[in-house]
């Protein structure tokens, strides 16, 4: 460890596998999300699965969700982490030939999964569909990850280990050991296995691995993005780093207990149920806590927010993730639940996080990152990066608010009795019911792809050699509107 | 004794633990430490400059 050490080579940043990332991710992320409005399309209006194998809604829906969280997410979150591990440690990625190829190897297991899916090959675990040997591909490329990583952070020419690297740090082990239990299975052939475990042992594995998938890919990761961007955007301290610390520890010991709320009223055993309740409740407190440390970084310059775009999308996705940590923990407490589960308000729920959280802080520290990466001063247009913030803002909303009135209508409409016993609503009157809903969403998704879309040509015009975009201004004036 | 109150035992463990990460983190010997670290993400200028003109020439 170089504490004190005085590098002699003049040492520069690996920006090549940055910059190959962060262009991925605005790719991955208008395929990712095309998908996921084509299939709300085709809750609206069925037709349109074009009544073939191949694009049916059970096919493409686990196409969406791999193509967003580890495509367009996981895309974001090996940019960011490469560079802000580079940027706080100031050393040079361990090895460029290691970080190309986790470049390459992220890449093939997308382009193998958006074969394999719409073929109709899966393992049919939630969100770790993907079949044996893209697995291992995938164990090889985040095991090259975690080398990569660690390894850089043992290079750093700094004392300290800033907070964002140990919320990447955790989101990188512990995604590898998720990945590696829950995927354990026996193959039969190149393109089939049986999980290693069974029955409720097997579902419980299965959301252990799918809620902490939510708390370290999903969350540790782009609490990393926070603890870097938001203060850098700003241009000041985060508000507390003591409660970073607080906040890092009481988070990853407490999200590992909460996966069993994803199996309230099955045969898990009840008290492995409430132990899962207890847990995403006092999950609050942590998650708040970072949430509060983020927004408040910004006290005392809140006027910084009237005027540059690029913070506004930082601070509404920290608010989308108040509120999803919020009302998570409110729909883990088994009486609420009951009203909520197998309905359309747990879609919206993972909406106000995944487009509310996760794609507006990425896409907030992405227009942060794409200037440096190609050494212009700032994005081509700032006002194209407030349309795209309007967009996604709209379109969240739309979307969840949507799905929050289909969920509990739903919930509502499948527990009505009548005097005598009997349901007083068929489930098809509750899926006629949710048609109006159906349209909201996918119209609320359309305008959220359409700003992804916005974002890419203001990217592509951002990177383009002959198209200056204010050298001369310095760094720290913030474009106005 | 049996693995019951091992279990029951952990939980304070834990709650002691969360405690002391509090005092520790929030204990005035540590402030100056973490003043520092806070400010890491504006404390490499020359590194990133240096890296930005490679980018500009190479580009």
């Amino acid at each position: 460890m170089a504490t004190g050490a005085v590098e002699s080579l003049p040492v520069t940043y690996n920006y090549k596998v940055v910059r190959q990332f962060a262009v991925m991710t605005v790719f991955w992320g208008i395929v990712g999300m095309g998908i996921g409005v084509w299939i709300a399309a085709q809750l609206a209006w069925p037709a349109l699965n074009f009544d073939l194998p191949w694009t049916s809604f059970g096919r493409l829906r686990p196409l969406h969700t791999n193509a967003v969280i580890f495509a367009f997410g996981g895309s974001a979150l090996f940019a960011t982490s490469y560079y802000v591990v580079q940027r706080t440690c100031q050393a040079r990625l361990m090895s460029d030939r290691l970080a190309a190829f986790t470049f390459w190897g992220w890449q093939a297991v997308i382009v193998a999964a958006a074969i394999t899916l719409p073929m109709g090959l899966t393992s049919s675990k939630e969100y770790a569909e993907l079949e044996w040997p893209i697995d291992i591909l995938l164990a090889i490329v985040w095991i090259t990850y975690a080398i990569v990583f660690f390894g850089t952070i043992m290079r750093r020419q700094v004392e300290h280990i800033y907070v964002a690297n140990w919320f990447f740090g955790a989101f990188i082990v512990t995604v590898s050991i998720l990945h590696v239990v829950n995927s354990a299975a026996l193959p039969v052939t190149m393109t089939k296995s049986y999980s290693a475990y069974a029955g409720a042992v097997d579902a419980m594995v299965q959301w252990w691995y799918g809620h902490n998938a939510v708390g370290f890919f999903l969350t540790a990761g782009f609490l990393g993005m926070m603890y870097y961007f938001v203060p850098k955007q700003a241009e000041r301290p985060v508000y507390s780093y003591r409660l970073s610390i607080v906040h890092f520890w009481a988070l990853i010991s407490i999200y590992i207990w909460a996966g069993p709320h994803h199996l309230h009223y099955t045969a898990l055993p009840d008290w492995a149920q409430s132990l899962g309740m207890v847990m995403s409740l006092i999950l609050l407190a942590p998650s708040w806590g970072g949430m509060i440390n983020g927004i408040m970084t910004l006290s005392g310059a809140w006027d910084k927010l009237k005027d540059d775009p690029i913070l506004r999308f930082l601070v509404v996705s920290l608010s989308f993730y108040g509120m999803s940590t919020f009302e998570g923990p409110m729909m883990a407490i088994k009486t609420v639940n009951s009203l909520s589960h197998y309905t359309d308000w747990t879609i919206g729920h993972v909406h106000s996080g995944a487009l509310g959280w996760v794609a507006m802080i990425s896409i907030g520290s992405l227009y942060h990152l794409f200037p440096k990466l190609f050494g212009k001063e700032q994005m081509y247009s700032v006002a194209l990066i407030n349309l795209h913030f309007w967009m996604s803002t709209i379109g969240t909303v739309l979307y969840i608010a949507s799905m929050w009135v289909n969920g509990i209508m739903q919930g509502l409409m499948w527990r009505a009795y009548n005097e005598d016993g009997t349901l007083t609503y068929t489930f098809v009157e509750s899926v006629v019911a949710s048609h109006p809903g159906y349209i909201v969403r996918m119209i609320g998704g359309l305008i959220f792809f359409t700003g992804m879309l916005v974002m890419a040509y203001n990217v592509w015009m951002t990177t383009r050699r002959d198209v200056a975009v204010s050298i001369t201004q310095p760094e720290t004036v913030v474009a106005t509107v | 004794m049996d693995i019951n109150d091992l279990r029951g035992l952990s939980t304070l463990f834990m709650l002691v633990t969360f405690i002391g990460l509090v005092v520790w983190a929030y204990g005035r010997k540590q402030k100056k430490t973490f003043d520092d670290a806070a400010n890491l993400p504006f404390a490499d200028a020359e590194v990133a400059e240096r890296t930005r003109s490679e980018v500009l020439d190479h580009e």
